[in-house]
């Protein structure tokens, strides 16, 4: 029971892997840990001119950079809604008047 | 039945234990010198520099890295090996129980050194008996052959797939360490043939992506501990099916402990390491006056023998346990607690008391076990245990 | 159990004392013996008063302590009479080989409560001479101590102690031939 997909809460001592070491690559992808998000933010792709400012600062890489040099929307699998792409984007709500048009990620409790 | 030819050498124990490691040829080596274990390393650095190894031999620049590089070396698959004393083992703590739990089958050399302070460079076992809660297999020696044949079966007691936990193999300070003794030494090819090749399951080299290590939560963690303490029961048995192949090579037979001139005992003495040696010659010595004495001494610490060691002592009426390092409970030494321990489910019950004695050096002599052996024929003749934490050889006591 | 030997060396640090206790036990070792060859350590420096033991028997000796009635004491330094008692637990029937160029009876004076043999041995002379060191008296000692113990047959030690010395001094192969005569002097020149 090595791989991170067969894990789950009936396995008994016999059956978790020694020392708790994982085979197979990319174990992020079989975690939703965006689930322990409060906050949410919103991207609003026409108001994006792709500065770049957002995806360095991201501390889960849940903002996604396509093969053009342009973001897409947020994985919202791994964010985890800290805020920090709107507190830097120069077209967040933070920076121009909440509900603007201009605004490009807006940042709110999230509604679950 | 014919042995493995048999190479007669004058040795001390560092240079026994430095030959062992030079015909395991192990892939890594990462050793940080510590006096009384720094001869290993030394003799181990020339082989290497010598070309007689095809180690990986790392100079690290301290115990801890020592034995960070060990568990990355095992990590990606690789038979690892390293060597220690005292402050060198307790600055590798954090990582002994890394290695350990993590399930990496590192043979470790420990050359016993009381841990300060005040400073000493000694010996007692105040090093290793402080590690012995860390999940490590802890093996004993009594002299440099026993240290040789030690290290060796540790290699196969480690990476057993019923065990896959790092062994300790113990011998003292100075008094093992650096006595030059007679020794039977095994051909190279011999020990490569017994220790055989490592194949682990999984490693980080294998071309499957693996992480060692990761963040274990509180869902996962009690079942690998407790696989790990399932792991630590049952090496006894693996530990005494390797000593039993090693016994068909050499002729050498050794056990969870030696019981020696038990078989009409009543005072039993029991004991680790070099003292042992000088346990038996007293032993020998009162034998010849006709008293019913004998010596227990334990070889494997880790796992600890108990049903084995209890059904032993239930045939004496009075036990001393010899204590080299002090827990400072109040109560007594760790060998101490463990085997009165043992003993508690026994109908009819030795008397045992403990003895704390030779610490940070202090000679040990066949003086100090008559002492020990004559408070036992006390015990037996008033019947009564008396104090149970006790000391010989300190002044004034 | 048959015969064991025990020995004592007395000296100090840097000395050699170790030293020639690891050749004895080594040429021992070569005849066929048993042996233990070991220092007591401790924080010693150059000129500290140290100990080192011999033990010498048929069978392999289990005792791990140091030596209390050592059947020979060697003082490789004999300034250290009057720091040491040297002479402790020495066995009657025994010998004490001091360093020195005294003879052994301007010694008995100073060994109160001692009345074994005493033997003397000019090392510090003989190593000036053969290897250019007053210090370095351990071989010649090591050779009165073979001479007065007859702990080895004298014929095979020659050849044994060239092989124990080429095998401890495998780095300075040039030391072997003037420690070779230091050794042969001081079994030739021990007095008692």
């Amino acid at each position: 029971m090595n791989y991170v997909k067969d894990a789950n809460l009936n396995l008994t001592w016999k059956e978790v892997a020694p020392g708790g070491t994982i085979l197979g690559g990319g174990t992020s992808l079989a975690v939703n840990t965006g689930d322990w998000r409060v906050y949410i933010p919103k991207f609003f792709e026409e108001n994006c001119t792709h500065c770049m400012l957002c995806f360095p600062v991201c501390a889960d890489s849940a903002i996604p950079v396509n093969k053009d040099g342009k973001r897409e929307d947020f994985d919202f699998m791994h964010c985890k809604g800290c805020g920090v792409c709107y507190m830097v984007c120069p077209f967040g709500d933070s920076a121009v008047k909440k509900g603007s048009a201009k605004v490009a990620i807006t940042w709110e409790k999230e509604d679950k | 039945m014919a042995f493995a030819k048999a190479i007669r050498e004058r040795l001390s124990g560092n240079e026994a234990v430095a030959t062992a490691l030079k015909q395991i040829n192990p892939d890594v080596v990462a050793a940080y010198p510590i006096t009384p274990s720094t001869e290993v390393v030394h003799y181990f650095a020339q082989y290497y520099a010598d070309g007689e190894v095809n180690t990986e031999f790392v100079a690290v620049e301290s115990e801890h890295s020592a034995m960070s590089a060990c568990i990355g070396a095992a990590s990606a698959g690789g038979r690892s090996a390293t060597v220690t004393a005292a402050c060198g083992l307790a600055l590798m703590w954090e990582l002994l129980y890394v290695a350990s739990g993590t399930r990496l089958p590192i043979t470790l050399a420990v050359v016993n050194r009381a841990l300060s302070g005040p400073i000493n460079i000694n010996n007692d076992h105040s090093d290793s008996m402080g590690a012995r809660d860390s999940g490590w297999i802890q093996l004993y020696a009594e002299n440099n052959q026993e240290a040789y044949d030690n290290y060796i079966c540790s290699v196969r007691i480690a990476e057993h797939k019923d065990v896959q936990l790092p062994v300790m193999s113990c011998q003292d300070g100075f008094i093992t360490s650096h006595a030059i003794e007679n020794i039977e030494l095994l051909e190279d090819a011999e020990v490569k043939k017994f220790v055989g090749k490592y194949n682990c399951d999984f490693n980080m080299l294998s071309g499957t992506p693996t992480s060692v290590g990761p963040y274990d939560t509180p869902m996962f963690y009690f079942e690998h501990q407790y696989q790990r303490a399932m792991a630590m029961k049952n090496s006894k048995q693996v530990i005494l099916d390797v000593y039993k192949e090693f016994a068909k090579l050499t002729g050498r037979e050794y056990g969870l402990f030696e019981e020696y001139r038990c078989e009409d005992a009543e005072r039993v003495i029991v004991v680790l390491n070099s003292s042992a040696g000088t346990a038996k010659y007293t032993c020998d010595k009162l034998r010849e006056k006709g008293e019913k004495v004998g010596v227990i001494k334990i070889r494997v610490f880790r796992p600890f023998p108990l049903e084995e060691l209890a059904a032993a002592l239930s045939k004496f009426k009075a036990v001393a346990v010899m204590d080299k390092a002090d827990s400072f409970s109040g109560i007594g030494g760790p060998v101490f607690t463990d085997v009165r321990h043992a003993c508690y489910e026994l109908e009819n019950r030795p008397h045992i008391i403990n003895y704390i004695y030779g610490l940070g050096g202090r000679d040990v002599t066949e003086e100090n076990f008559v002492t020990v052996y004559n408070a036992l024929a006390e015990v037996v003749k008033t019947g009564k245990t008396g104090e149970i934490y006790r000391h010989v050889g300190v002044r004034g006591v | 159990m048959s015969k064991m030997v025990e020995i004592r060396w007395h000296g100090r640090g840097g000395q050699g004392a170790k030293t020639a206790s690891l050749l004895l036990a080594d040429a021992a070792f070569m005849t066929g013996k048993f042996v233990q060859g070991f220092p007591e350590y401790g924080p010693e420096r150059m000129g500290a008063p140290i100990s080192a033991f011999n033990r010498i028997s048929d069978e392999r000796s289990p005792l791990h302590s140091n030596i209390y009635e050592p059947d020979y004491v060697v003082v490789v330094d004999a300034t250290l009479l009057s720091a040491v008692d040297v002479v402790s637990g020495l066995k009657k029937d025994g010998a004490i080989i001091i360093n020195s160029e005294k003879t052994p009876e301007e010694f008995r004076p100073l060994l109160e409560g001692y009345a074994g043999r005493i033997y003397t041995i000019d090392a510090s002379q003989i190593a000036e001479e053969e290897l250019k060191n007053r210090n370095l008296s351990n071989t010649s000692m090591l050779g009165a101590v073979v001479k007065v113990s007859g702990v080895i047959p004298e014929a095979n030690l020659i050849k044994d102690m060239e092989d124990s010395m080429k095998h401890k001094f495998a780095d300075k192969p040039h030391v072997i031939d003037s420690n070779m005569k230091a050794l042969q002097r001081g079994m030739k020149e021990v007095k008692g």
